[in-house]
């Protein structure tokens, strides 16, 4: 598995739909084109929507890591549209 | 005055009231859909011969209601101003509904407008035993409620993996809620059993991994009023336009040909058989294509 250098983590679990993806959204806009952002997700609606929604807003999602414990990390490059 | 014919009245949109000599006028709504135009001249009729009210109506119909009966001839006159028809009411085809389906809305997997804009054309107000309805939604969230109408269709999405597009991110595994993706060594197993066309794996893969062809689900004799029952999908997927008006000719057809007067599609399909009909069904789902 490739490793990835990453720039910037946010933890969304402390907050319900819609505002799950808001707060990563936010996120990624602090960052520069090319960098990467670790969103730390729930299991459920978080994990089925949210990789969605960053490909639907043009980002790049490099991996989805399982922690085994009900949270993902989801790993997303940053596209500046 | 003369005697009011209320079948002609009621098959061209015009609903008695309970105050005499009042009548709610239905409009033709094709797929919810109305333009700024219709919407405008809906308003100005409502103004001056009705009440100044619409009311929405639970299958994405429009009435006026308050028309006096001796307005009727001109407020037709001045709909159609505005591109607006009378809808209908009584033993026939009705208002053809849909969601925004895949023009608009990010999960839709068809083109529900199209669609709906096809089915009006072919069938809207054809006379027949009793009141036939069509709906359509663009996917598997079924916002439209497809399997309430006679003859339901949902946007569905048959995938495939490409593998050499895949980089084993493990998203599409999560995303779907039906469980039948899975991964082994980084490679992809679909369980086509349980895949249930949503799409949302091929909408949410990063590298478009997974390539989907639009296709449709019928369901049919679906009726949610007196009686409660959920269209039956009898049919496998349907891949093409051409395969799925072939088959809602033959349905509709199956049900001019077999209904008695005043019998629900539900009703005719129990009383003459689900068996016999979904043999009519295969023929039309096979037609022209041999295999
Ligand atoms: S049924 Fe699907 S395509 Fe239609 S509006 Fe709902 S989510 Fe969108
Ligand atoms: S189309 Fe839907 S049910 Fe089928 S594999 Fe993809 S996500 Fe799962
Ligand atoms: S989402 Fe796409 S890239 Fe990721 S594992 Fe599934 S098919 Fe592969």
């Amino acid at each position: 598995m490739a490793e990835y250098q990453i720039d910037d983590t946010v933890d969304i679990t402390d907050v319900v739909c819609p505002i799950t993806f808001v707060k990563a959204k936010c996120a990624i806009e602090e960052l520069d084109d090319g960098q990467i952002l670790s969103v730390h997700l729930n299991d459920g609606e978080p994990v089925q929507n949210v990789p969605r929604s960053f490909k639907e807003e043009g980002h790049q999602i490099l991996k989805l890591i399982d922690n085994g414990d009900g949270t993902y990390d989801l790993l997303v490059k940053k596209v500046e549209a | 005055m003369a005697e009011v014919d209320f079948a002609a009245l009621k098959k061209g949109g015009f609903m008695r009231q309970k105050q005499k000599g009042y009548f709610s006028l239905r409009l033709q709504v094709v797929g919810g859909q109305l333009t700024a135009e219709n919407v405008k001249k809906i308003s100005e009729v409502a103004e001056k011969y009705g009440r100044g009210y619409v009311h929405l109506t639970s299958r994405q119909g429009v009435e006026i209601p308050f028309i006096r009966f001796e307005d009727i001839e001109e407020v037709r006159r001045e709909l159609a101003k505005g591109g607006v028809k009378p809808g209908v009411c009584g033993p026939r085809v009705r208002t053809v509904t849909a969601c925004q389906g895949s023009a608009v809305c990010p999960s839709g997997n068809i083109d529900t407008q199209d669609i709906a804009q096809e089915l009006d054309a072919r069938y809207f107000g054809r006379d027949l035993p009793h009141k036939f309805k069509f709906g359509v939604t663009g996917c598997q969230n079924n916002c439209l409620k497809a399997e309430e109408n006679d003859l339901g269709i949902k946007g569905a999405l048959d995938v495939k993996w490409v593998e050499d597009k895949c980089i084993s991110c493990g998203v599409c595994e999560k995303a779907c809620r039906e469980g039948a993706i899975s991964m082994a060594d980084g490679k992809i197993v679909l369980d086509e059993r349980r895949c249930n066309y949503c799409g949302r794996c091929a909408k949410s893969c990063p590298t478009d991994a997974w390539e989907g062809e639009n296709a449709y689900l019928v369901s049919f004799g679906g009726l949610f009023g007196n009686t409660i029952h959920k269209g039956d999908a009898i049919l496998p997927l349907i891949r093409s336009k051409e395969q799925l008006y072939r088959v809602t000719d033959a349905a509709i057809q199956f049900f001019a040909d077999h209904a008695k007067p005043g019998e629900r599609f539900k009703f005719t399909l129990d009383r003459v058989g689900l068996e016999t009909f979904k043999e009519k069904m295969e023929e039309a789902y096979n037609g022209g294509i041999s295999d």
